[in-house]
């Protein structure tokens, strides 16, 4: 009987050897003999583990990693092909605590299928979304998303259900489906192993939402830095087309829907929608004002629905399971499940899908454990290079889109970074400005010539340059930057500046003034 | 008087019908769905803060300053942008906005210089404004941080200057030439705090695809596009609304002055002829006006040999008088005669007119329309009733088809082009028919659906063709043909349309135009919605040129595409009033309105009123003149303002009657080519130096106004008067108004046109009557001005031009964008820049087969005469065709054209002549002689000329 084993494919478990062990362990059950196998899955997302090696086992997939090449005869004379324990297992991956207190709606097929084989898709309950929206209204679909509360996870958190009405009820002969997966955000990777992991998912989720507003045409936008992403989600769009999911008659209907991809230039800023339009047009990436928006306006001035990889996801399962089956779990006004991202100097980096709600100290103490290096956690950064960087003194905040914001943050595309306790925290403050100067595409004034100014004033303010004035211009620009902006990356741009000066004001050779008593 | 203020509201209108209230600081205001919050408060007197908003373009966003707060709304959004809804209510002054704006003020000014005293703009600078009007009182960034205030000039432009260090990265120069021209040579590149505008890809303005037409300029807040005679002379004191003296688009500019010298031509945003556009000519190219080579002073001489001399306007004048009255003696009274020109005023061309029919005693009066335009008011009136175009140049806002033959409006007609780009790019469709591969066909944002690339010579058997495909495929509007033409005649023309020999697949042969493309261009014409028809000299000067304008309006008849906005018959005409030359009875047979002189209703009511009695025969055309010249019977001719010897065919025929002659009176600003062969030479008066009214292609009459006094001490219309009075015909007329008066008179469809009327409307196309008192935008709306639309057979005629083993090549002719016509005044000003000499566009396949390389000298032949210039070798041209412009009197092009003409109207056969091209060496014997022998008729006594 042939011995199935699940290696992950995923760029970063790649990048620290999983192609080597694959081919180890093809080597070595030949040379033993052994009829293997070797099946190239997503990433479970457990990246402390990767290269992580699952064989299938009576009882389930039992885990080992990570697993170096040289440990694979070890495994091999261990009788790891029979789930035989090791000093690299970790039994079997669904008791991993770690993804065991998992909620995985989004993520569910990622790590365990074979991403570009239709097969395993619909073997693993994939295409229901699709199947079940075929069956209803244009309107009926649009109410099933909105009744999930499901909320845009691209960062602004906006209602996807009254985007999607709205580009519904706009009338033109053309409208399109924009999948944004221009993820730039440091510390996140949500949308790159979905797309290396499930692809036919985002493809469903598209579908879904052409079929919702009246689309035939969908395009995704993927950063360059994402070769695997983009070979992947390539290969699951032939196999779609190949397969009747894609093309005059979708799934057999009578509904035509077809997706291409475009891969960006290295522009953060054309992850912005309405850039990333432009970029899509053929233009400079160069953000448009709103309004109109792209739901009226959007790309080829079409109606256009933009969500961001992980909303289309949702919205598959949505229609998968019923909205009542996503809008239970949650917090507050936060529905559903948020895919989290812990990255940067912590103990378990990863992707940890959950219901909102959990505390961001839980996330990052308990589920992070705590930093890499054994220090003290200082700052956290939540939602990207524009997001705020939380000390521990707000570590009770409850992930939630609300709650983060009356704290002057964002939980944005869901990613956490970790620094300890020898971080500069003006050095940080100063890259927030310099990465808005950088990646500015200079079209408002705030952004374009704050930017610049921005560093120049948090130079000052740590050579000691008449302090208290440049710490009162910072502030002042902060406030132009915010509301001043055309976009988001001006306008997030004081989030890191102003949590960074106002938790951490020692770090600028400022004095901390006392708490409120 | 005062600088003409204009109003910028900040975004364009709404169009909308509906309505909405809102509330914007406390005051209710009610204005057009979808008016942004900015243009609703401007309206309401509620100035907000903005540098990149303009009305005359979309809104953008960019600086930040118009920010407002809304009740019910998060953040502080752009007013610009943020359209307005019912029950908003909106906040423009509160403290943090005030905060926010001044916040990015001070940033602004971190980045630009310091010399406000000392700045091109200063005192018309939008900057310099929103700085005071937000109080900002220091830049605390300092001057130490990164900056742009060393970044280099671009003086390459002769006009204006490109100042990258006072940038403030508006975008308003990239969106007007975007969206106003049309052109996109402007962009930003880099980005962030890098971005910075560049024309083209960074190259200078100069060598860019910049077309100059200022639209950016115009649109720049600060000094960083800005006029060089701005910078060398300051800002106007005072300006003064008057109409463009190049094309017939006829531009409404503001002529921004310093006492008697113009600053700057800025267009008007009420024109209704260019809606605030301009291009290179009638922005920049104005520097003719004062010249050193305008001549000031009127000039005599007994031989065209001899040196001119310069005299009172007295003897001038006494010398004509008793010239025509010697020759009239001799000769007889119809050996003189007059050319009006389309370069002047409605009231000097009605003059000259009157002085030939009335003090003259006979009808020898003609126009240079002859040798352009005849034909069109030939075709046009025999189908539909009128000598004009039907439409107004904003119908081509609602057309859904744009049909362009015949004419090249990006050069020739640039700012139309622009309005019929944006249309374009607006998603109508386009169909070219030119031999040439005109720039309209591929440009930035605009493909032809169809260019039927046909041979020179066979535009009737390309529109008999189309014409087939209608009427055979059912294209027909049978219901717009039924009720408004004359049925007999459409059946005769659809039965003659219909004959197989008509069809694209037979006239394959003669236009060598596939006859696949024919028919899918007639069928998008036929069921595209609105269809317009825009044409030009490639129609009419043609030996079929009358009929080719007939075939366009049967076209446009079959299939409904008449009497409504978007659709038409459009000639879009070369000179700025060479419809009001036409239409103030220039033409021997006609008099004003195109009434015949042999109509003795017409005739008398002319007569009462001049009290002298008319000749009912109809005059001599210009060709007739020159004929009977060289036949002895013609003797004496007065030019006004038209330079024959240069722009007529067949140079060496108009220069041997024109010697013939004994008294040439040429009036004109400089000494033209005419000029070497005139006895008596009076200074003419720029458009600048005088008053009265121009007629547009679209019949829009215009005021053109004077911001100076003429320079030669008379205005044209004076110099005509006082010949009149000389020759004892007394005309009393103190202003052009009272000239106007009579014609409104004279005229009935100038019957409700008035000087007062124009002050008040700005402009009014006729007729201009009591049925339509406000004048008509769009004509034959409810029925054709002759009653029925008249069908009338175009059956194809090839011209007797043809091409042989000795001339195998066919030449036409066209203009390029900075060059106008013969040059006089555009060779005269800095557009020499972009055209210094007239080229010969080659085929490759035509050129190698030749040995002849790009650049090289080349000879030219025709049956006619030969000339020399280098040649152009591009495909833009098929095998087979040459083309080039006669914008330069070296080239001397008309050598080589013909003496075939149009058979209605006698219109020169221009565009296609038979031709040879080999290489040579330089210019060809003629030239040579002719250049010498213009330097031995130029001479201008040396004593008066050292004396000045």
């Amino acid at each position: 009987m042939t011995q199935r084993i699940f290696l992950s494919r995923d760029m970063a478990a790649v990048a620290v050897g999983a192609d080597r062990v694959a081919i180890a362990i093809a080597r070595a059950a030949a040379d033993l003999g052994h009829d293997i196998e070797l099946v190239r899955t997503g990433s479970r997302g457990l990246y402390w583990l990767e290269p992580l090696v699952e064989v299938e086992t009576p009882n389930g997939r039992v885990a080992y990693g990570p697993v170096a090449p040289g440990d694979v005869p070890e495994l091999f004379a261990a009788g790891f092909l029979d789930g035989a324990a090791h000093r690299l297992a970790h039994g079997t991956t669904e008791s991993i605590p770690w993804l065991k207190r998992q909620t995985r709606l989004t993520f569910a097929r990622c790590g365990v299928v074979d991403p570009v084989s239709l097969a395993d898709y619909h073997a693993h309950g994939g295409g229901k979304g699709l199947a079940r929206a075929l069956t209803l209204t244009p309107l009926e679909i649009i109410e099933e998303v909105a009744r999930s509360g499901l909320r845009g996870r691209g960062g602004a958190g906006f209602p996807t259900g009254i985007k999607w009405r709205t580009a519904a009820e706009a009338n033109a002969a053309q409208k399109y489906v924009v999948c944004n997966a221009d993820e730039g955000d440091s510390g996140t990777f949500a949308d790159r192993m979905l797309m290396e992991g499930d692809p036919f998912l985002l493809i469903e989720g598209m579908t879904i939402a052409g079929l919702a507003i009246g689309a035939t045409k969908g395009v995704i936008y993927c950063r360059s830095e994402y070769p695997f992403a983009i070979a992947t989600m390539n290969a699951a769009l032939a196999a779609a087309r190949d397969g009747g999911l894609l093309g005059t008659r979708i799934a057999g209907s009578d509904h035509a829907f077809d997706i291409g991809l475009r891969v960006g230039a290295g522009s953060y800023v054309c992850g912005e929608e309405t850039a990333l339009l432009e970029s899509l047009e053929g233009k400079r990436g160069q953000v448009r004002a709103k309004p109109p928006l792209p739901a009226h306006h959007g790309l080829f001035g079409q109606p256009t629905v933009v969500n961001n990889v992980l909303t289309f996801a949702a919205a598959a399962f949505v229609l998968t399971e019923g909205s009542e089956a996503y809008r239970s779990l949650g917090y507050q006004r936060s529905r559903g499940t948020m895919p989290i991202q812990i990255a940067g100097n912590v103990r378990y980096p990863g992707l940890f899908e959950g219901p909102f709600g959990l505390s961001l100290g839980e996330l990052i103490d308990d589920i992070g454990g705590g930093t890499a290096t054994g220090r003290p956690v200082r700052a956290v950064q939540a939602g990207g290079p524009l997001g705020a960087y939380f000390p521990r003194a707000l570590f009770d905040t409850p992930f939630d889109y609300e709650a983060f914001a009356a704290r002057d943050g964002l939980i944005g595309h869901g990613g956490l970074v970790v620094f300890d306790d020898t971080v500069d925290m003006a050095k940080q403050a100063r890259f927030a400005m310099e990465f808005c100067a950088l990646e500015s595409c200079g079209k408002c004034t705030p952004c374009r010539i704050g930017s610049v100014r921005g560093v120049e004033v948090i130079d000052r303010i740590v050579k000691g340059e008449n302090r208290s004035m440049n710490a009162q211009l910072l502030r002042e620009l902060c406030e132009t930057l915010k509301f001043g902006s055309l976009c988001a990356l001006g306008g997030f741009t004081p989030y890191p500046v102003m949590s960074a000066f106002t938790h951490f004001p020692e770090d600028f050779g400022l004095v901390r003034e006392p708490a409120e008593v | 008087m005062a600088l003409v203020q204009e109003l910028d509201l900040g975004t364009p209108a709404s169009r909308n019908e509906k309505t909405v209230t809102l509330t914007i600081d406390g005051r209710n205001v009610t204005v057009a769905t979808g008016t942004s919050i900015l243009r609703a408060a401007s309206g309401n007197g509620t100035q907000i803060p903005k540098l990149c908003a303009t009305d005359s373009l979309e809104a953008f966003g960019s600086c930040r300053m118009c920010l407002v707060e809304i009740e019910g709304r998060a953040g502080t959004p752009a007013s610009c942008t943020t359209p307005v809804a019912d029950g908003m209510v909106v906040h423009t002054q509160t403290d943090r906005l005030a905060r926010i704006r001044r916040g990015v003020m001070e940033l602004y000014i971190s980045d630009h210089p310091l010399d406000c005293l000392t700045c091109g703009a200063n005192g018309d600078c939008e900057l310099q404004d929103m700085a005071g009007a937000v109080g900002l009182r220091d830049v605390r960034y300092g001057y130490a941080g990164d900056n742009h205030l060393a970044d280099t000039k671009d003086t390459s432009n002769p006009y204006f200057t490109y100042d990258p260090a006072k940038c403030i990265v508006c975008s308003r120069c990239v969106r007007a030439c975007d969206e106003v021209q049309g052109t996109l040579a402007l962009t930003i590149e880099g980005r962030g705090f890098g971005s910075r505008v560049s024309a083209s890809a960074h190259e200078s303005f100069l060598e860019s695809e910049c077309v100059s037409c200022g639209a950016c300029v115009q649109a720049c807040p600060t000094a960083t596009l800005i006029e060089k005679s701005v910078l060398d002379i300051g800002q106007p004191e005072h300006s003064v609304v008057t109409t463009c003296a190049y094309c017939g688009v006829g531009c409404s500019f503001k002529a921004e002055m310093r006492g008697e010298t113009v600053v700057r031509m800025v267009p008007y945003k009420d024109g209704k002829a260019n809606r605030g556009h301009s291009c290179v000519k009638g922005r920049f190219a104005w520097g003719y006006t004062t010249h050193r080579e305008r001549i000031l002073k009127p000039m005599l001489r007994e031989k065209i040999t001899d040196p001119w001399r310069e005299v009172s306007w007295d003897e001038a004048i006494g010398r004509v008088s008793s010239e025509f009255h010697r020759i009239q003696k001799t000769f007889g009274t119809r050996a003189i005669g007059a050319i009006t020109s389309s370069r002047c005023t409605n009231e000097e061309t009605f003059l000259v007119q009157k002085l030939v029919r009335a003090g003259f005693g006979n009808n020898n009066v003609d126009t240079c329309a002859r040798v352009c335009h005849s034909p069109t008011g030939y075709g046009l009136k025999t189908t539909l009733g009128t000598s004009a175009g039907t439409q107004d140049f904003d119908s081509v806002e609602q057309a859904d088809v744009i049909v362009v033959m015949g004419a090249n409006p990006t050069d020739g007609h640039p700012v139309f082009a622009s309005r019929m780009k944006r249309r374009l790019r607006q998603g109508a469709r386009l169909i070219v028919i030119d031999p040439r591969r005109i720039d309209l066909v591929h440009t930035p944002h605009i493909d032809a659906d169809y260019h039927l690339q046909l041979r020179p010579g066979t535009n009737v058997a390309m529109l008999t063709a189309l014409a087939h495909v209608i009427v055979t495929e059912g294209l027909v509007d049978e219901a717009f043909v039924r009720a408004r033409c004359d049925l007999q005649a459409f059946q005769d023309w659809a039965a003659f349309v219909s004959e197989p020999r008509n069809s694209p697949e037979a006239m394959e042969a003669t236009t060598g135009v596939p006859a696949e493309s024919v028919r899918g261009a007639a069928r998008l014409y036929g069921t595209g919605g609105n269809a317009a028809f825009f044409y030009g000299l490639g129609i009419t000067e043609h030996s079929q040129g009358s009929t080719a304008v007939i075939a366009l309006a049967n076209l446009a008849m079959a299939t409904g595409n008449i009497g409504k906005p978007g659709a038409g018959v459009n000639p879009l005409r070369g000179q700025n009033n060479v419809q009001g030359s036409c239409d103030m009875g220039s033409f021997p047979h006609e008099l004003s309105g195109y009434r015949h002189i042999s109509d003795s209703t017409t005739r008398t009511m002319f007569e009462n009123l001049w009290g002298t009695e008319l000749d009912s025969e109809p005059g001599l055309r210009i060709s007739n003149m020159l004929d009977a010249s060289v036949s002895g019977r013609f003797k004496g001719l007065y030019v006004q303002g038209e330079d024959i010897a240069q722009s007529d065919p067949d140079t060496q025929h108009v220069l041997n009657g024109l010697k013939a002659m004994e008294c040439v009176v040429v009036q004109d600003l400089f000494l033209c080519e005419t000029a070497h062969y005139a006895h008596v030479f009076l200074p003419g008066s720029t458009f600048l130096e005088k008053d009265g009214t121009f007629t547009n292609a679209e019949r829009r009459i215009q005021r053109v106004r004077k911001v100076m006094q003429p320079r030669n001490g008379m205005a044209d219309w004076e110099i005509t008067l006082a010949i009149a009075k000389a020759m004892g015909f007394a005309m009393d007329y103190t202003h052009p108004g009272e000239i106007m008066d009579e014609i409104a008179r004279l005229t009935p469809t100038f019957a409700g046109v008035s000087f007062e009327k124009l002050e008040r409307l700005g402009s009014v196309q006729w007729p201009c009557n009591e049925k339509a008192p406000e004048g008509t935008p769009v004509m034959h709306m409810n029925g054709f001005v002759r009653g029925l639309g008249n069908f009338v057979i175009t059956e194809y005629i090839p011209t007797d031009e043809r091409t042989g083993p000795r001339f195998p090549l066919l030449l036409t002719t066209g203009r390029i964008l900075s060059q106008y016509n013969v040059g006089a005044q555009t060779r005269r000003t800095h557009n020499t820049a972009w055209h210094q000499e007239d080229r010969l566009e080659i085929h490759p396949h035509d050129a190698e087969q030749r040995g002849i390389r790009d650049g090289d000298w080349v000879k030219l032949a025709s049956r006619s005469g030969a000339t020399s210039l280098r040649a152009k070798v591009t495909d833009r041209v098929a095998p087979g065709v040459v083309y080039t412009t006669f914008h330069h009197p070296e080239t001397q092009a008309n050598v080589v054209t013909t003496d075939y003409e149009d058979w209605a109207t006698g219109c020169p056969e221009y565009k296609v002549t038979a031709v040879q091209i080999s290489p040579s060496n330089g210019p060809s014997d003629w030239q040579r002689h002719y250049e010498a022998e213009s330097a031995a008729t130029l001479k201008i006594a040396t004593s008066v000329a050292a004396a000045e």
